[in-house]
C-alpha cells in the first residue's frame, strides 16, 4: 500500500512528514535498549511476511500486517514500519523518499489503533483473542486504505475514481489480514503468550 | 535473497560518497516531486538519465524496476484524463478526455520516472550499510539507525527461517488455495517465524551486550570526500538551482 513519487500535492507531502515525525519521535522514545534487537528483529519478520502472497480467487496479495505490527508493538510500529518502507523504497523503488512520511503514518497509524482498540480483547480467552485479532488485523487495512484515500482526494479531486476502486480492492485482503492476523494471535497466544506483552 | 542489485559496480557514482548522495538525492526528489510546472520535472528527467549514463548499470533489472513502478501510473492514466473535468476537451467515442487531466497524468509520470531514476542511480548503487552509516552522519537519530541496521541485517536470516518453515508444510503436501485451511496455515507459518525471530531478538540481545553494547554501534570505517564528490555536488546543486530559474 504505497502512493508513488510525483502523486500528492506538496502541502499532503508534508503533513505526512510532520505527522510520520511525530509518530517516529512518540515510537523511539517508547523503545529501550534492551528492545532495540526485538523491534528490529521482528521488523525483519514483517518484512518477510510482507513477501508472502496468499491466493484470493484467482488472484493473489502480499500481506501487509500493519494490524498485527501495531498489536505486537505498539507505538514501536511507527519505526518499525518506517524501516520497511525506507528498505522498499531503496531496493525495489516502491514508495519514496518524499511519499515516506505520508506511507507511514497511512500504514503505522492504523496500527497504533488498533493496538489500543484490541488490546484488551486480545489479552483474554482464546475465542475473544482471536476475534479481537481478526477485527485488528481487519481494521488495520481499511483503516489505511481509508488514510491513503484521503491523501488522494486532498491532493486532487479528480482522484475519486481512483481512491473508490483503492478502497475497494482492499477490502477482500483487509478480510484476509483479519482472518490472518487473527489465526497468528491465537497461535501466540497458544506457543509465546509473552510476545503478545 | 539478493537485495542489492545495483549496489556492484565500479562507476563513479558507486564509487562516491553516500553522504553527498543522500543530500542531493533530498534535494533532487524534494524540489522535483513539489513542481507544478511540466517543464521543471522535465529537467529532473533529464539530469537522472545523464546519472544513468555514469551509473552503467545493468540493463535487464532496471528495465523491470521501471515497468513495476510505472504499473501504478497505468491507473492514473486510466481515471485522471476521463474523469478530469475541465475545458478544453477531446471526444473518443463516448468518453470525454480533458487536456488539463493528459498534462496532469503526463506531469505525474514524468515526476515519478525522474524521481526513480534518481534513487536507483544515486541510492541503490551504494550498499545499504554504507547508507545506513552515512544517516548517522546525517543526523538522524542512532536508535532508528540501530533499528535500521540490525533489521536489514536479519532480513537474510529470518527468510531463511522462513523457507525451512515453508519446506516443512510444503513437505506435507500442502497447496495453497481460496480456503480457510490455506489462511491458518500461512498464519502458523508467520507465528512460528515471528517466534523464532523473538527468541533471535533475545540471542543478539544477550551477545551484543556481552560485547559492550550500550545503544549504539562504534564506528570503525569512516567516509572520505574527495575532490570529485565536491564537483559532482556543485554541478548537481547549481543545476537544480538552473532547472528553478529557467522555467
Amino acid at each position: 500500500m504505497h502512493i508513488s513519487e510525483g502523486v500528492l500535492s506538496t502541502s499532503v507531502l508534508f503533513t505526512g512528514a510532520i505527522l510520520s515525525i511525530a509518530g517516529l519521535a512518540l515510537g523511539l522514545r517508547r523503545i529501550r535498549n534492551a528492545d532495540i534487537p526485538k523491534v528490529a528483529v521482528l521488523s525483519s519478520a514483517f518484512f518477510v511476511a510482507s513477501l508472502i502472497h496468499i491466493p484470493i480467487g484467482p488472484s493473489s496479495a502480499h500481506l501487509v500486517l500493519n494490524g498485527l505490527v501495531g498489536v505486537l508493538l505498539g507505538w514501536a510500529a511507527f519505526p518499525s514500519i518506517f524501516v520497511g518502507l525506507i528498505l522498499q523504497a531503496l531496493v525495489f523503488q516502491f514508495g519514496g523518499l518524499t511519499t515516506l512520511g505520508v506511507n507511514t503514518f497511512a500504514m503505522a497509524m492504523p496500527g497504533v489503533v488498533v493496538y489500543f482498540a484490541f488490546k484488551k480483547f486480545i489479552k483474554k480467552g482464546r475465542n475473544t483473542a482471536f476475534i479481537g485479532g481478526v477485527l485488528a488485523g481487519a481494521s488495520a487495512i481499511i483503516l489505511s486504505a481509508v488514510l491513503i484515500s484521503i491523501a488522494l482526494l486532498e491532493t486532487e479531486k479528480s482522484f475519486i475514481g481512483i481512491a473508490g476502486t483503492f478502497l475497494a480492492v482492499h477490502l477482500p485482503i483487509a478480510l484476509i489480514e483479519g482472518i490472518i492476523t487473527g489465526f497468528v494471535v491465537v497461535y501466540l497466544k497458544k506457543v509465546k503468550p509473552e510476545a503478545l506483552g | 535473497m539478493h537485495l542489492e542489485e545495483f549496489a556492484e559496480g565500479s562507476s563513479f557514482l558507486h564509487k562516491a560518497d553516500p553522504r553527498v548522495k543522500i543530500i542531493i538525492f533530498s534535494l533532487f526528489s524534494i524540489l522535483c516531486a513539489t513542481a507544478t510546472d511540466l517543464k521543471i520535472p522535465l529537467y529532473y528527467l533529464i539530469y537522472s538519465v545523464f546519472l544513468l549514463f555514469i551509473a552503467d548499470l545493468k540493463i535487464k533489472p532496471f528495465l523491470s524496476r521501471i515497468f513495476v513502478a510505472n504499473f501504478f501510473i497505468l491507473f492514473i492514466w486510466i481515471f485522471i484524463p476521463l474523469s478530469y473535468h475541465s475545458n478544453p476537451y477531446t471526444t473518443v467515442g463516448m468518453f470525454k478526455i480533458s487536456h488539463e487531466g493528459l498534462r496532469y497524468a503526463l506531469l505525474i509520470t514524468v515526476k515519478c520516472n525522474a524521481i526513480i531514476i534518481a534513487t536507483i542511480t544515486l541510492l541503490s548503487t551504494s550498499s545499504v550499510f554504507s547508507l545506513a552509516h552515512a544517516m548517522l552522519h546525517l543526523k538522524v537519530p542512532q536508535k532508528l539507525v540501530t533499528i535500521f541496521f540490525l533489521f536489514y541485517r536479519y532480513i537474510t536470516v529470518i527468510h531463511e527461517e522462513y523457507l525451512k518453515i515453508r519446506q516443512a508444510v510444503m513437505v506435507r503436501g500442502f497447496t495453497p488455495r481460496t480456503d480457510i485451511h490455506t489462511y491458518k496455515t500461512y498464519a502458523y507459518m508467520i507465528g512460528g517465524m515471528l517466534i523464532k525471530s523473538y527468541e533471535r531478538a533475545e540471542e543478539i540481545y544477550r551477545a551484543m551486550l556481552c560485547r559492550g553494547f550500550h545503544g549504539f554501534f562504534p564506528l570503525f570505517e569512516h567516509f572520505h570526500t574527495r575532490k570529485n564528490d565536491i564537483i559532482f555536488g556543485i554541478i548537481s546543486l547549481s543545476s537544480f538551482i538552473l532547472f528553478w530559474t529557467i522555467k
